[in-house]
């Protein structure tokens, strides 16, 4: 599976990590991906999902197993300036004394001068990122005073800037609301159609689908990799998820094509609201059938 | 007329003028990082802690400033080890950790006789400060500043978001101990011209105030510069006629433009806040 | 030799400092742990050192030190409580800027006018030179916080671990808050006496974060935090007539001994029990021996 294509590639081979006080965060993860993909990382929270994060960009080391990056060990890549990362919003101090302008400068940091005096090339590539994302015109707003998709944009802009191979990106549509999550990811198809490797933490399934070429399934482990349309399956969510996914089925559906006359919805931490014909609630008759789900096995 | 000009005849008091100008410049730019680091009561914590290390200097003989160094390093890397190992939370241990330091440092120092006062140390002496030492002061000072500003980006980025900074390729490590290095200098250049409770107050209170009013990084460290060497020059002045302890006066008269800043700045003030509820009264914020 | 270890006990002087030490230091203790617990560290710092100018006034008027240090800390509180609701300024500056600014301002009066309160009493405490009033009012302050502890632990305990669980149950949590900042503030005041106020915060953080790392119950914590409180108070003051050292000093230095002592081998989470446990985990993962941490359904390759 790991053959090496032409730009940069992640491959993670038998990753274990575990922590100081004994905790086996993730054991034996394997997967790869080759230039030009979005991929997502699916799992429940404290599945391993930002442990993972955290040894593909370095910040723990793994006791057994490795990342490399394009062939080379994570270091040297930082060193290149190939690993970008968009944090979640909440690890994000919105009240930082910072401009718009200044975030995206940081990402030219790593090729500036020890005093990080920025030259003409990096102001003109952090302009165009800007543009890129559509944030010209917020270029001199303190980063407090943007909203929700504004905020993702600006520090997608800084990935940009960074000239970034691989782009990582935590929780992107927390605190977004459901237009801008279209654009971020009309942004994201952009960049994966320039040959970026694209991984996204996510766990609102609803979206994987719609703009994931790719997903990586994991508790403690890898439990499924491959291409969404036959990986991100009922059995595979079922295997990744356990007993924390709700289960509805419901009898009757007005999706047009559908086989049988039966819908399923998965979804994990949010309840899915359903409504049938006629607006009448289907949550009583789901949630019956969750448990027949939940005994199934 | 010539009682106001009166402080300005003497040597000693143009000096201590300048000291304290240096010291709170130095002071104030560490501040502005303290602030957003989050790591306001680190000042607190490693002023108190010095004392072992100056007593055990004292006793072997090394340059005290050495020992308060060392001392204010261990007092830092052991909170930042007993934090990572155990479930205590971090200003617990910071409160066992430079209170256990310090305690050590009193026992010992009851069992020495030494020409070093307590109370210098404690409150600092600004207008009896020995030329030697404010030779020391401001050397220190003065190369704590250059790094500084020399790595202020860095510095910056650092406490925005570190794991961007690592992952351009930044030794985020480096940056943390240089920052609790620096720190530790300016504390040990602060202590013997002003005494421990000013050298807390000057490591927070310029940072705050320049937070309250701005909201770009370098307009930040302006304020925060300004109002320090304003306040040093304002507090060293006043104590002259008032003939008290500088220290304190150098705190209250930053205290009195916290106070200022805190109702009158731009944006965030309570006259602002005020305001801006009166214009749009619909949006009530809920605590 | 005997002889030589039962000195202490044959002075007056010794007998009232070592029984006041233990005194205050099980008070302390009983308090350490909502102070733990709740994060207050820094409040037990700030209050210790905002009582200075309450304690000056309070002399230069002739009044109880008691009662100017308890309204001088509690302004302080009040201060503090006021800027951190008003301001985007974070907590621990809040305090940092508000005690220094008392503290300042006490110590700016002392030596405006010098009356025959010392500042190194306060600030380094002197037990051994206590009088007889204010071991009454150490008394009085000690007893009433023994009593509204004993009498409302449950509700304080609720109120440091969810705060809005307890106002969902009908409980008054801005009473509890005071409450707690109350006692806080008024066993500072009798603490400073003893240990001087830049040590206060070790007897009101020690014996808590201690206890802390030996127990995972309330109770057995308290009980534990207190028998540590009035032991290492008592043996420091001992300790402290032979070593001829500052008696708040060796207290102090010897609770933070226990707390190293705990920190290395507190059976469960001590550093060398869960370095133990990591080690077994990692080996247990190498040789394919299914280990305790990892969870059944993860292991399916």
């Amino acid at each position: 599976m790991d053959h090496i294509a032409q730009g940069i590639d992640l491959v993670v081979q038998d990753v274990t990590v575990a922590y100081n006080n004994g905790h086996v965060a993730l054991h034996d993860a394997s997967f790869s991906l080759n230039p030009g993909t979005i991929c997502a990382l699916v799992g429940v929270n404290g599945s391993g999902k930002s442990t993972l994060f955290k040894a593909i960009m370095g910040f723990v080391r793994p006791v057994r197993g490795t990342v490399r990056i394009a062939g080379d060990p994570v270091k040297a890549a930082h060193k290149k300036n190939w690993v970008a990362y968009v944090p979640q919003s909440e690890d994000v101090d919105w009240s930082f004394p910072v401009s718009v302008w200044d975030v995206v400068l940081m990402g030219r940091y790593g090729y500036m001068n020890f005093l990080r005096i920025p030259g003409a090339q990096d102001k003109r590539l952090a302009m165009e990122s800007l543009e890129r994302v559509k944030m010209t015109e917020f270029k001199d707003r303190q980063i407090g005073e943007l909203s929700g998709g504004q905020k993702k944009r600006v520090f997608l802009a800084r990935a940009l800037a960074q000239q970034g191979r691989i782009i990582l990106l935590d929780e992107p549509f927390t605190g977004v609301d459901f237009k801008t999550e279209g654009a971020i990811i009309a942004l994201l198809r952009e960049l994966r159609d320039d040959g970026h490797i694209i991984l996204v933490s996510t766990h609102n399934l609803g979206t994987v689908p719609e703009f994931c070429d790719q997903v990586v399934m994991i508790n403690r482990t890898v439990l499924a990799f491959g291409p969404t349309e036959t990986t991100f399956t009922e059995e595979n969510l079922a295997l990744a998820f356990g007993g924390a996914l709700r289960h509805l089925r419901l009898d009757h559906t007005d999706v047009p094509g559908a086989e049988r006359n039966e819908l399923v919805v998965l979804t994990d931490d949010e309840g899915a609201l359903v409504v049938g014909a006629g607006g009448r609630l289907e949550r009583r008759k789901a949630r019956n059938d969750d448990q027949k789900a939940g005994s199934e096995p | 007329m010539t009682r106001i000009f009166e402080p300005f005849q003497y040597g000693f008091m143009i000096e201590a003028l300048l000291v304290a100008a240096l010291i709170g410049a130095v002071c104030a730019v560490l501040s502005c990082y303290l602030v957003l680091e989050g790591w306001s009561l680190m000042g607190d914590a490693i002023s108190h802690a010095v004392l072992p290390g100056i007593v055990l200097a004292y006793i072997v003989g090394a340059p005290l400033a050495l020992g308060a160094f060392l001392s204010g390093l261990v007092c830092a890397g052991s909170t930042g080890w007993i934090k990572t190992h155990s479930r205590v939370k971090e200003d617990t241990v910071m409160g066992i950790v430079f209170t256990g330091l310090f305690a050590l440092g009193l026992v010992m120092f009851s069992r020495v006789q030494t020409d070093v006062h307590l109370n210098h140390i404690l409150f600092g002496s600004l207008l009896g400060i020995e030329r030697s030492d404010m030779i020391q002061a401001t050397v220190t000072a003065s190369i704590a500043l250059c790094v500084m500003l020399a790595l202020r980006k860095d510095l910056l980025l650092y406490c925005f978001d570190q794991n961007h900074a690592k992952v351009v390729g930044m030794n985020t490590t480096f940056l943390h101990y240089l920052l609790l290095s620096v720190l530790s200098a300016t504390i040990v250049a602060a202590l013997q011209a002003v005494g421990i409770i000013l050298t807390v107050a000057m490591l927070i209170t310029p940072g705050c105030i320049a937070y309250l009013i701005s909201d770009r990084f370098d307009r930040m460290l302006l304020i925060a510069v300004i109002s320090a060497v304003f306040s040093a020059l304002v507090g060293t002045y006043v104590s002259y006629f008032l003939d008290g302890a500088t220290g304190s006066c150098i705190v209250l008269t930053q205290a009195l433009l916290f106070v200022l800043a805190m109702v009158l700045a731009p944006k965030h003030g309570l006259l602002a806040a005020r305001r801006i509820a009166r214009a749009s009264p619909v949006t009530v914020d809920l605590p | 030799m005997i002889e030589y270890l039962l000195s202490p006990f044959h002075y007056d002087l010794m007998l009232k400092a070592m029984f006041v030490s233990a005194m205050i230091g099980g008070v302390c203790a009983c308090l350490s742990c909502f102070v733990t617990l709740k994060g207050w560290s820094l409040m037990g710092d700030a209050l210790s050192h905002a009582v200075v100018p309450g304690v000056s006034l309070a002399y230069m008027l002739g009044l109880p030190f008691a009662l100017g240090a308890f309204v001088s800390g509690i302004l302080a509180a009040l201060c503090m409580g006021f800027i951190k609701s008003r301001t985007r300024i974070r907590e621990d500056a809040v305090i940092g800027i508000v005690f220094t600014t008392f503290f300042a301002a006490g110590v700016l009066m002392i030596s405006l006018y010098p009356s025959n309160i010392k500042l190194n009493t306060i600030v380094f405490g002197n037990i051994l030179g206590i009088a007889a009033g204010d071991i009454w009012q150490m008394l009085i302050i000690s007893s009433v916080t023994m009593l509204v502890v004993a009498l409302k632990w449950r509700d304080l305990l609720l109120h440091s671990f969810d705060p809005n669980q307890a106002r969902a149950i009908g409980l008054n949590v801005g009473v509890l808050h005071v409450t707690l900042l109350t006692l806080l503030a008024a066993t500072a005041v009798a603490a400073l006496q003893a240990v001087g106020a830049c040590l206060v915060v070790a007897m009101l953080v020690t014996p808590g974060a201690t206890a802390y790392l030996l127990t995972d119950r309330f109770g057995r914590m308290m009980i534990i935090a207190m028998v540590m409180g009035v032991l290492t108070s008592l043996i420091g003051a001992y300790v402290s007539f032979f070593v001829n050292a500052s008696t708040g000093g060796c207290i102090v230095v010897l609770q933070t001994a226990v707390f190293l002592t705990a920190l290395m081998l507190a059976p469960k989470h001590g550093v060398i029990a869960s370095w133990l446990k990591g080690r077994a985990s990692v080996t247990a993962l190498m040789t394919g021996v299914p280990g305790e941490p990892v969870p059944s359904g993860a292991v399916m390759r």
